[in-house]
């Protein structure tokens, strides 16, 4: 019992442990910031490489917390992107006076993260969202100095909170209903009565708050604009994964009754989201705004993918996240390090950057291909099956409209790749040294995109996990 | 016994190659660039000779019959079980036949090419040319899947026209290299539809399984691919003939021919290479891989066997009036080409025997070397006298002397004069038509007088003719080094030694094969026939003298028509100029910019107004924003609890 105990939470033991790695030699050493970060980057590579070892499936605390192979790999894609973020922010960290402070309250949302993809019941699900979300505010705080900074903690923290409690009020609705909180009774008992419904619109926009669908989204660029670069790919990045992990097995174990319903509230949803996504992000002229925006219109994309048959969507969803995870993380490298050293972030500033600084221009091209959905990225292979699994329910709208609207994005994807590598520019930005770990993120994403897009037994293994479910 | 340890480093080291010396070739390798690459193809050569040994030799024939390996493959997108894209590879006869004719005839021309290209600026960019050309062609014919087939049939595409047009300063060459890429493209368009066609009615991408689904009459793909139709012919055959349009455009077969005699532009040994012994003999190979549905489809078979006939015979009269020596060597190509496919295909006339896979095949190995040979020997006179017009040239034997002695040879070989290895291969093809068809026979008799014809014409134009020219700039650079010299040499043995090898022995359709007896009665009418054309070239081009020049007024149009090669490219440019720009191209065009650019800039103004207007949307407070959260949640609510439920 205790050893089941020790190998189901392995992960979610890890990190607690590190976290009070990191808390003890905050109180008891004097530890500077280099070797500080040197040794949580160590730890967080040593999480990430303690995730592939050994995977069992099986239940705990009788049935609030749940594992299998698929979580553990969704758990170690977020660890994977964890300890790319923070290679990204190492530089920026080193100049900063908090960094202990900043890598506990990272750990502590990711493990609220591994609770809620691990959760078994409703309650565990709403505590690991909340330990996910509290920190977060505090860290979209971290650039002390900035009020703008401050905004986007205040933002964060009250939308949340508004959205927390709206979806507490579906948690009691629902039980209110049902009589329970499980999701396996709850799976049972829903039969689609309109309380229910309604119920399960509270916690669909709790859902679609967390990873910005329309029109729960409105938060997303004033905070990602806001705080700095490293939460804010964060943000973008492995908190809205981990929520699109719980987003799409909820739908399908606990509201698979409802399908018929959520199928077409996730069309209309779908639809809003690509479009306004895609219609704000081509007039952002902030890279970081652009970021959020075009962040919105893959979350509509990814909505298309939801909606497919439940092993497609499971799939689909989850190897898109991983190859998001490489994309975006490499494209907020190449803006963070640029914002770090020269503080510039606006579209414009970056005409004529190739002059200057080729790999950065060749890694942020690559980056936006991806995102783009350009073939032989893994972009491409991702949009591919997210499209072809909406496309099973033979809902050809919808792909008509999502096909549509890839290519708008490719306007405004490649109207940075025009401006790096065509347009002139009086004041380049300066020739950037890349210091020696967000270098090996860069490297990380870079070979993530191109591996991912060509090994195709990937998508193959994620399959096949979706079965063993 | 086992192949995997080192198979994959055949097709591998050739990449490797390329990989280098693209991207650090013309910085670091300015000079070493070509023995770097000749070094690598070496190692190559020696496996796939290693490979072969391996495979003819030790592990021989088990039960008289050659197995296929299939030594590794992975999976490389899997569409749904049993549907995948593999990259593998495959080792039958034929593949490895092929493996071991690819590495020889490049390593052959990657050494020649030492000499040829020297003090080339871009050097090092033609090695990694080479070495990419010579990946994709093993990729090809090392294929297990017919989409990785496709996959190599397009790279090898890709760096033919690379090569083509190498010398991209020169117009020329790059139109040469243009029209080769797009009406190999043009033909390629059919053989992708072929596949998907194949591989939605068979379930499967895997040659082996392919065919094996699709020649057993009784399992559920045969009869679901002959059973529907579509205008009057079954699907099956729809795509068996649009596979031989793809391979029809790369072979260069009539109608699609004519990028071939264009593509000389590119350097001489890279039409060695390429459009000699390896790329052009492609589609032969991808007739000869699915051979075994062909056989069943007799229909399409016929269809081969003509537009091969008709191909060899035209092109070998066209190869009698041009003036360009790498012209003649082109039309001769395709002429040679025209003599495989119909011994692929006249079987299906008779008795649909394997004879004429095996002399295909066998005509194609032979035809390899021969024809390099003469190609680089062409390459060595042009080297010399820096022209390829046959005027120009003459009595040339006295200062070229190894050239001469091997173009010789090569010219025997090819016009079917024992012992040479062209006379073996080409008496295995007569006799099969002569066992099937007559007529093709009889078509395929007067084209190798033909071909005995015109090759000695450009021999004797070449070396004898006129008396040698006064002191012709050859004090300076002779014949070229021994880097040009060693592979006419090792060429010329193997045009001499190559026809004794018991080719049916090792390669035939399946796997077990006996020897073709030829008679020696049946001999006699081709060899005397060629000695016909031999002498009758003799006779006009021996010395210099005014009779060809009599005989070619004497035929007026016609010799006019055929040396415009049958107005053939002024009916494409008629076709695509005047009728496809004006009728389709400018309509087209005028829709894309009123209709569908209107309808774009219209569109991205609306989307920009709309953007705008909706811009108080972010208005950045957050008050505005928890409305919106609530409104949406009572939307949907509303929407789905009474609406539409």
């Amino acid at each position: 019992m205790l050893t089941d105990f020790f190998i189901l939470m392995k992960q979610e033991l890890v990190i607690t442990v590190i976290i009070f790695i990191l808390l003890l030699l905050k109180i008891g050493t004097d530890m500077s910031n280099e070797s500080f970060i040197n040794l949580t980057n160590g730890l967080l590579l040593l999480n990430l490489v303690a995730g592939f070892v050994g995977s069992q499936s099986g239940t705990l605390f009788d049935g609030m917390f749940l594992t299998n192979p698929l979580i553990v790999l969704e758990k170690n894609i977020l660890s994977l992107g964890t300890l790319i973020v923070s290679l990204q922010s190492a530089d920026w960290l080193k100049r900063h006076d908090h960094v202990s402070e900043f890598y506990i309250l990272l750990l502590c949302t990711l493990l609220g993260m591994f609770f809620m993809i691990s959760a078994g019941n409703l309650l565990m699900f709403y505590v690991g969202l909340e330990l996910s979300s509290i920190p977060m505010a505090a860290m979209a705080n971290f650039d002390l100095a900035k009020k703008k900074s401050s905004e986007a903690a205040m933002k964060f923290i009250i939308s949340s909170a508004f959205a927390s409690g709206l979806l507490l009020f579906g948690i009691s609705l629902v039980y209110g209903a049902t009589g329970t909180l499980s999701f396996s009774e709850l799976s049972l008992q829903i039969t689609g009565a309109p309380l229910q419904i309604f119920a399960f619109v509270l916690l669909l926009a709790g859902f679609a708050f967390k990873i910005s669908v329309v029109p729960f989204h409105l938060w997303t660029a004033d905070v990602y604009e806001g705080a700095p670069v490293a939460v804010t790919s964060w943000l973008s990045v492995i908190s809205k994964g981990s929520v699109l992990f719980v987003f799409v097995a909820v739908l399908n174990s606990v509201f698979r009754s409802l399908t018929d319903t959520w199928y077409n509230m996730l069309f209309v949803l779908s639809v809003l989201t690509i479009l306004i996504g895609n219609l704000f992000a081509i007039r952002q002229n902030n890279f970081k705004r652009f970021l959020a925006f075009s962040s919105i219109a893959q979350i509509g994309f990814i909505l298309v993918g939801i909606t497919g048959s439940p092993n497609y969507a499971i799939t689909s969803v989850v190897y898109f996240v991983l190859v998001y995870v490489f994309s975006n993380l490499a494209a907020f490298g190449v803006v963070a390090l640029v914002s770090a050293v020269t503080g510039r972030e606006q579209v414009s500033d970056y005409k004529g950057f190739y002059k200057t600084n080729p790999v950065l221009s060749w890694v942020l091209t690559i980056a936006l291909f991806s995102l783009a959905g350009v073939p032989p990225t893994a972009g491409f292979f991702g949009k591919f099956f997210l499209l072809l699994s909406g496309a099973g329910k033979g809902n050809y709208v919808l792909i008509v409209i999502a096909a549509l609207n890839m290519i708008i994005s490719f306007y405004y994807y490649l109207r940075i790749v025009k401006a790096i590598f065509m347009d002139a520019n009086e004041q380049p930005i300066e020739k950037l040294s890349i210091p020696a770990y967000p270098r090996l993120a860069m490297i990380i994403c870079v070979a993530g995109i191109i591996v991912t897009g060509l090994a195709g037994y990937l998508y193959d293994y994620i399959y096949a996990l979706t079965y063993r479910l | 016994m086992n192949y995997t340890t080192y198979i994959a480093l055949i097709p591998l080291l050739p990449l490797a190659g390329f990989v280098l010396l693209g991207l650090f070739g013309q910085r670091h390798f300015t000079r070493s660039a070509g023995i770097l690459g000749t070094l690598i193809l070496l190692i190559a050569t020696l496996l796939a000779l290693y490979t072969a040994y391996q495979y003819f030799i030790v592990t021989g024939a088990v039960n008289g019959a050659y197995a296929a390996i299939e030594p590794f493959k992975y999976a490389w997108l899997e569409f749904s079980p049993g549907m995948s894209i593999d990259m593998g590879i495959l080792l039958d006869p034929a593949s490895v036949m092929m493996l071991v004719v690819v590495t020889v005839v490049s390593l052959m021309v990657h050494v020649f090419s030492l000499g040829y290209m020297k003090g080339e600026e871009r050097f090092a960019t033609y090695y990694a040319f080479l070495g990419l050309f010579t990946f994709s062609m093993l990729g090809l014919v090392l294929s297990t899947n017919i989409f990785q087939i496709y996959i190599f049939w397009e790279l090898v595409g890709v760096s033919s026209f690379l090569l083509i047009g190498f010398y991209y300063d020169r117009p020329a060459a790059v139109a040469a290299a243009k029209k080769a890429f797009i009406v190999t493209r043009f033909a390629d368009l059919g053989f992708l539809i072929g596949i998907l066609i194949l591989a939605f009615n068979s379930g499967t991408l895997d040659f082996g399984i392919l065919i094996q689904r699709l020649t057993d009459t009784q399992s559920l793909q045969w009869m679901q691919i002959t059973g529907t139709g579509f205008l009057g012919v079954s699907i099956l055959s729809w795509a068996l003939a649009l596979v031989f349009i793809g391979g029809a455009g790369k072979s260069a077969m009539f109608p699609l021919h004519i990028w071939l005699p264009d593509a000389m532009e590119g350097p001489t040994p890279v039409s060695a290479l390429i459009h000699a012994a390896t790329m052009v003999v492609a589609g032969v190979y991808l007739v000869a891989r699915l051979y075994p549905v062909y056989l069943i489809e007799g229909t399409i078979l016929q269809l081969i066997t003509w537009i091969g006939a008709i191909s060899a015979f035209l092109a070998a009269i066209i190869a009698c009036t041009q003036t360009d020596i790498k012209r003649v060597l082109a039309y001769s190509t395709i002429s040679q080409i025209g003599y495989m496919l119909f011994a692929l295909g006249v079987p299906a006339y008779g008795d649909a025997s394997n004879t004429g896979y095996t002399a295909s095949l066998f005509h194609l190995f032979t035809h390899a070397f021969f024809k390099s040979l003469l190609f680089l020997g062409a390459g060595s006179v042009i080297h010399f006298v820096h022209t390829n017009e046959m005027a120009n040239m003459g009595g040339l034997r006295k200062l070229m002397p190894l050239t001469h002695f091997t173009f010789l040879i090569a010219c025997m070989a090819i016009a079917g004069i024992p012992p040479f290895a062209g006379f073996f291969s080409k008496e295995e093809i007569l006799l099969t038509a002569w066992e099937n068809n007559k007529l093709i026979y009889y078509g395929a008799l007067v084209t190798s007088g033909l071909t005995a014809f015109y090759m000695f014409r450009l021999y004797f134009s070449i070396f004898w003719n006129k008396t040698a020219p006064p002191n012709h700039h050859t004090d300076h650079h002779g014949e070229g080094n021994w880097s040009m010299k060693l592979p006419l040499l090792i060429l010329a043995l193997a045009a001499v030694g190559v026809g004794f090898i018991p080719f049916a022995h090792y390669v035939s359709i399946n796997g077990s094969g006996s020897p073709i007896l030829i008679p020696i009665s049946f001999s006699i009418p081709p060899v005397l026939i060629a000695l016909v054309g031999i002498g009758l070239a003799y006779i006009l081009y021996y010395r210099e003298n005014d009779r060809p020049q009599r005989l070619a007024t004497a035929l007026g149009g016609l010799h006019k028509t055929i040396k415009q090669k049958f107005y053939f490219d002024e009916l494409y440019l008629f076709v695509t100029k005047k009728i496809i720009f004006n009728g389709i191209a400018k309509p087209a065009a005028w829709i894309d910019k009123h209709l569908v650019d209107g309808t774009m800039n219209g569109l991205g103004w609306v989307t920009t107004r709309v953007s705008v207007s909706i811009k108080a949307w972010q208005s950045g407070r957050i008050q505005s924003y928890t409305l919106y959260f609530f409104g949406g949640i009572i939307a949907l609510a509303a929407l789905f609890i009474y609406w539409w439920k």
